[in-house]
C-alpha cells in the first residue's frame, strides 16, 4: 500500500516538474523556430495571400478583403506558383479516385444510417429480409461510415495534403492507387458478409479477418507515397499536418492487425481488445487525419500561420500518448480489471490538455478574422468541425468520469457523442477539405455555389437536431435505468420521441449528403456553367485581380 | 539539415520512432497486461460449457447483431440497480471464460441478457417472442424475426417445431414453424444462467501452512 502511494506521488511530482519545466522551456523559446515551421505551408511572398478554391471570385474578394490588403508589391514567384500547380497535379488521379470512392459509402452510409434509425420507432417496418435486420443494417452503416467514407475521405485528403506540406510532387502515387482499390474491395466484402451474418461480433471489428487482411495491407500501401515523397522533400521543416498523417498511416494497420489477430483474444480480454482498438481508431486513426487538414486548411485559406508552433508539438504528443490509452472507459463497471479502467479514466482526463493545445491553436488562429467564414465554403466547414473536436473530447472526457459514465452508459446518449465525433467533427472537416481539394483535383471550379451552402445548411441543422434530441433522450433513458421504481420499459417508451427526431434529423442529414454527392459528380463530370474555369485557379494574374478589385 | 537545428525539431525519425514507442506502451498495458492476467482463470464450477446447439445459437446471435441492443454485464447494486430487475449479479472475467467472441455490449435499447434463461426459461416465450415481440411485451421496438420461422397452411411434418402464438398473431388453418437457427437462438438465451457462485474458492476456509 505505502508503495503503491509513493508511486502514485512520484508520478503526480514527476507531472508537475516536467510541466514547469515545459512551462519555462516554451517561454524562454527553446523549442526552437517556430515561426519558420509555422510559415513552412507558405511559398515565399504568400503570407497575406487567401486561398479558397471553392470560392466564387466575389467570395475570394470579400475574403481578401476581411484579411486586409494583398501585398502586390511582392508577387508570389511565378516558379513557386508553377511547382504549386505541379505538385497538385501529382496527385489528381489517386485523390480523385480516393475521393469519388469514399462520397460513394457516404451516401450508401447514409441510408444504412437513416433506415438503422427508423427501425427503431417502426420495429416491423422491412422485417422479412434479413440482412435489412437492425443488428444487421446498423453495423453495415457503421463499418461504411468509419472504413468507407471516413477513411477513404481521410486518405485521400491526406494525400493530397502531402506533396503540399514538402512542397514536392508525389511520389509512389500507384501503391496509394492499388491501396485504395484493394480497401474498398475490402468495404464492399465486409458489408456483404456482415449482411449475410458473416460477423466477427465485436462492435468497429465486424469484419471477418480474412477481410481485414484487405484492409491492413491497404492501410499500409496508402503510407507508402508519403514515406517515398519524404525522401524528395524540398521542406526545412516538417510541418504539424506532416506530423499526424504519418503517425496516423503507421498507427493503422498496427492496431487493426493486433485487434483482428484470429484465434488470439478471448473472454473479457477480448472485451479489452475491443475497445483498446475502438477508442484508437478514433484517437489515431480519424482524429490525427482531420486535425492534420484543419491544421493545413484553416491558416492556408487565411494566409495566416498557425497560432503558436509550440503548442501544436505539445498538442501532437500528449494526443498520442493520452488518447491511446483511454479505451478501457468504454468498460466501466464491467468484469475487467479495475487498474485498466482507471488508467483510462485519468488519462481520458488527461486529454484534455492536448484538446485545449488544439483548441487554443486553431480557434486562435481564426479568432478576429469570422468575417473570413461567411466567404469561405472551406473554412465554414473547417472551422464549424474544429469546434465541434472541442466539444466532443471535452464531453467525451466528462463521459469517462465514473459519475456521468454511470448514467450515460448503455444508452443512446452515447450514440450522440460518438456522432458528435465522428460527424460533427471528422466529416465536417472532410467536407470542407473536399470543396477545398477538389477544384484543384478536376482544374474546375465547383459548378454550382448555392449547393454548397444547401449542404452546409441541410446537414448542420439535421445535425443539431439529431444530436441534441438524442443527447437529452439519452440522458433521460440512463436515469430511468438507474431508478429502481421505474420499470425498464419505461426507458424503453421515453425514447420514442427522441428516436423519432434522430430519423427527421437523419433524413436531413442524408438529403444534405445526396445534394454533396450530386455537386461533386457534376465537378467530377466538369458539368455546369462554366464561369472562370480553370483559368482563376491557374492564373496568378487573375486571382490578384479578385483580390485587388476587394481592395479597391 | 543545418547544423543549428534545434533539438525539438520534429523529423522524420523523431516521429516514427514517438509514435511507435507511445503505441507500444498502449498495447502492452491494454493488451498484453491483460492477456497475461487472465490468460489461465478457470472458469467456475457452475458455469457449463456451451453445448454444440448453444454455440450454433450463440452464431445467430451474433449475425443478427442482438449484442448491438443487449448487454451481458449487469453492473454492481453499488453503482446501478441491475441486481433488482432481476439481471444478476456483477459477473466476473471468469464468468467469460467460455465466450470467445466476447458479447458484453454497450447498449441496452433491451434489457440486459446475462441471466436471461434464468429469468425467462420458457422456450415457447422466447419463440413467440423472436416471432412478435408486442404481442408479448407491449412498446416493445425489437424487431419481429419473421424470416427464421416459416408460415404456412396445413400441419408441422415429422421433425418440424410448430409454434405456440396467441391466437391473434395466427390464421385458422395455419402454422408457424420454427427454423432450426431460431431453436438454436433459444437454446443458447435459455443457457444463458449465471445464477451460480462465481468463486467458491473464498467461501471455502483458508489453508494456512503448518
Amino acid at each position: 500500500m505505502d508503495f503503491t502511494v509513493g508511486v502514485l506521488l512520484g508520478t503526480f511530482l514527476l507531472s508537475i516538474v516536467a510541466l514547469f519545466i515545459f512551462i519555462w522551456s516554451m517561454s524562454t523559446g527553446l523549442f526552437g523556430d517556430g515561426t519558420a515551421a509555422a510559415t513552412e505551408i507558405f511559398a515565399p511572398n504568400e503570407l497575406g495571400q487567401i486561398e479558397d478554391p471553392a470560392a466564387t471570385a466575389a467570395q475570394k474578394g470579400g475574403l481578401q478583403q476581411a484579411m486586409g490588403p494583398l501585398n502586390l508589391a511582392q508577387p508570389i514567384a511565378q516558379a513557386d506558383e508553377d511547382s504549386r500547380n505541379r505538385a497538385d497535379q501529382s496527385t489528381s488521379l489517386v485523390v480523385g479516385v480516393c475521393l469519388t470512392l469514399a462520397v460513394v459509402w457516404l451516401v450508401l452510409a447514409s441510408f444504412a444510417g437513416l433506415i438503422s434509425s427508423i427501425k427503431l420507432h417502426a420495429p416491423d417496418w422491412w422485417v422479412q429480409y434479413e440482412w435489412l435486420t437492425f443488428g444487421r443494417i446498423r453495423p453495415i452503416h457503421l463499418n461504411l461510415v468509419a472504413y468507407g467514407w471516413c477513411s477513404l475521405a481521410g486518405i485521400g485528403v491526406a494525400i493530397w495534403l502531402i506533396p503540399r506540406l514538402l512542397k514536392t510532387e508525389l511520389v509512389g502515387a500507384k501503391y496509394a492507387l492499388v491501396g485504395g482499390a484493394l480497401w474498398s474491395i475490402g468495404v464492399t466484402a465486409g458489408s456483404v458478409a456482415i449482411g449475410m451474418g458473416y460477423s466477427d461480433g465485436l462492435e468497429w471489428l465486424e469484419y471477418p479477418w480474412q477481410i481485414d487482411i484487405l484492409l491492413v495491407v491497404a492501410g499500409a500501401l496508402v503510407g507508402f507515397p508519403l514515406w517515398l515523397t519524404l525522401l524528395q522533400r524540398k521542406v526545412k521543416h516538417l510541418y504539424v499536418s506532416v506530423w499526424y498523417i504519418a503517425a496516423g498511416l503507421l498507427w493503422f494497420p498496427i492496431l487493426f492487425l493486433i485487434a483482428n489477430v484470429p484465434g488470439l483474444h478471448f473472454g473479457v480480454q477480448q472485451a479489452t481488445v475491443n475497445w483498446w482498438f475502438g477508442h484508437n481508431v478514433l484517437g489515431l486513426w480519424f482524429t490525427p487525419l482531420a486535425l492534420a487538414a484543419s491544421y493545413y486548411f484553416i491558416p492556408k485559406v487565411l494566409g495566416k500561420p498557425i497560432h503558436s508552433y509550440n503548442l501544436s508539438l505539445l498538442g501532437f504528443w500528449s494526443l498520442a500518448f493520452f488518447y491511446s490509452q483511454v479505451g478501457g472507459h468504454h468498460l466501466i463497471g464491467g468484469p475487467v480489471p479495475s487498474w485498466l479502467v482507471t488508467i483510462s479514466i485519468v488519462q481520458s482526463m488527461m486529454m484534455l490538455i492536448p484538446v485545449f493545445a488544439v483548441a487554443v491553436n486553431q480557434h486562435m488562429t481564426v479568432l478576429g478574422n469570422f468575417r473570413a467564414l461567411i466567404y469561405s465554403p472551406t473554412l465554414r466547414f473547417i472551422v464549424l468541425g474544429a469546434m465541434m473536436y472541442t466539444a466532443a473530447s471535452i464531453q467525451g472526457s466528462l463521459e469517462a468520469l465514473r459519475s456521468v459514465n454511470t448514467v450515460t452508459h448503455f444508452t443512446h446518449y452515447t450514440v450522440a457523442h460518438a456522432h458528435l465525433g465522428l460527424y460533427g467533427f471528422f466529416t465536417m472537416v472532410m467536407f470542407g477539405s473536399i470543396y477545398f481539394i477538389m477544384p484543384r483535383v478536376m482544374n474546375w471550379e465547383w459548378p454550382f455555389p448555392r449547393l454548397i451552402s444547401l449542404h452546409f445548411w441541410l446537414v448542420l441543422v439535421g445535425f443539431a437536431i439529431y444530436f441534441i434530441g438524442l443527447s437529452i433522450g439519452g440522458w433521460f433513458q440512463g436515469l430511468a435505468m438507474l431508478d429502481e421504481k421505474t420499470p425498464f420499459m419505461a426507458s424503453v417508451m421515453l425514447m420514442a420521441p427522441y428516436l423519432k427526431a434522430r430519423s427527421i434529423g437523419g433524413s436531413l442529414m442524408t438529403l444534405g449528403h445526396l445534394v454533396f454527392a450530386t455537386h461533386f459528380f457534376a465537378i467530377g463530370w466538369k458539368f455546369g456553367p462554366k464561369r472562370l474555369g480553370a483559368a482563376l485557379l491557374e492564373s496568378p494574374v487573375l486571382g490578384r485581380i479578385a483580390g485587388k478589385g476587394a481592395v479597391a | 539539415m543545418s547544423a543549428t537545428k534545434s533539438f525539438w525539431e520534429m523529423d522524420e525519425l523523431r516521429i516514427v520512432s514517438g509514435a511507435m514507442v507511445i503505441l507500444s506502451a498502449a498495447t502492452a498495458l491494454m493488451v498484453a497486461v491483460p492477456y497475461v492476467l487472465l490468460k489461465n482463470i478457470e472458469p467456475p464450477a457452475g458455469l457449463k460449457p456451451y453445448t454444440s446447439v448453444q454455440l450454433t445459437g450463440r452464431q445467430v446471435y451474433i449475425a443478427n447483431g442482438c449484442v448491438y441492443c443487449h448487454s451481458q454485464q449487469p453492473r454492481d447494486i453499488k453503482q446501478a440497480p441491475d441486481a433488482l430487475r432481476g439481471w444478476g449479479r456483477a459477473p466476473v472475467a471468469a464468468d467469460y471464460a467460455y465466450d470467445t467472441p466476447h458479447l458484453l455490449g454497450t447498449m441496452r435499447t433491451g434489457p440486459d441478457l446475462f441471466n436471461i434463461g434464468a429469468r425467462q426459461p420458457s422456450k415457447d416465450w422466447h419463440l413467440g417472442h423472436l416471432y412478435q415481440p408486442r404481442a408479448y411485451t407491449p412498446g416493445s421496438i425489437m424487431p419481429s424475426y419473421p424470416f427464421m420461422f416459416e408460415v404456412r397452411k396445413g400441419q408441422a411434418r415429422p421433425g418440424e417445431t410448430a409454434i405456440t402464438l396467441p391466437s391473434a398473431l395466427t390464421k385458422p388453418g395455419e402454422v408457424v414453424i420454427a427454423k432450426p437457427e431460431v431453436l438454436a437462438l433459444v437454446d443458447y438465451l435459455i443457457g444463458l444462467d449465471h445464477t451460480y457462485t462465481p468463486l467458491p474458492a473464498l467461501a471455502a476456509p483458508v489453508k494456512v501452512k503448518p
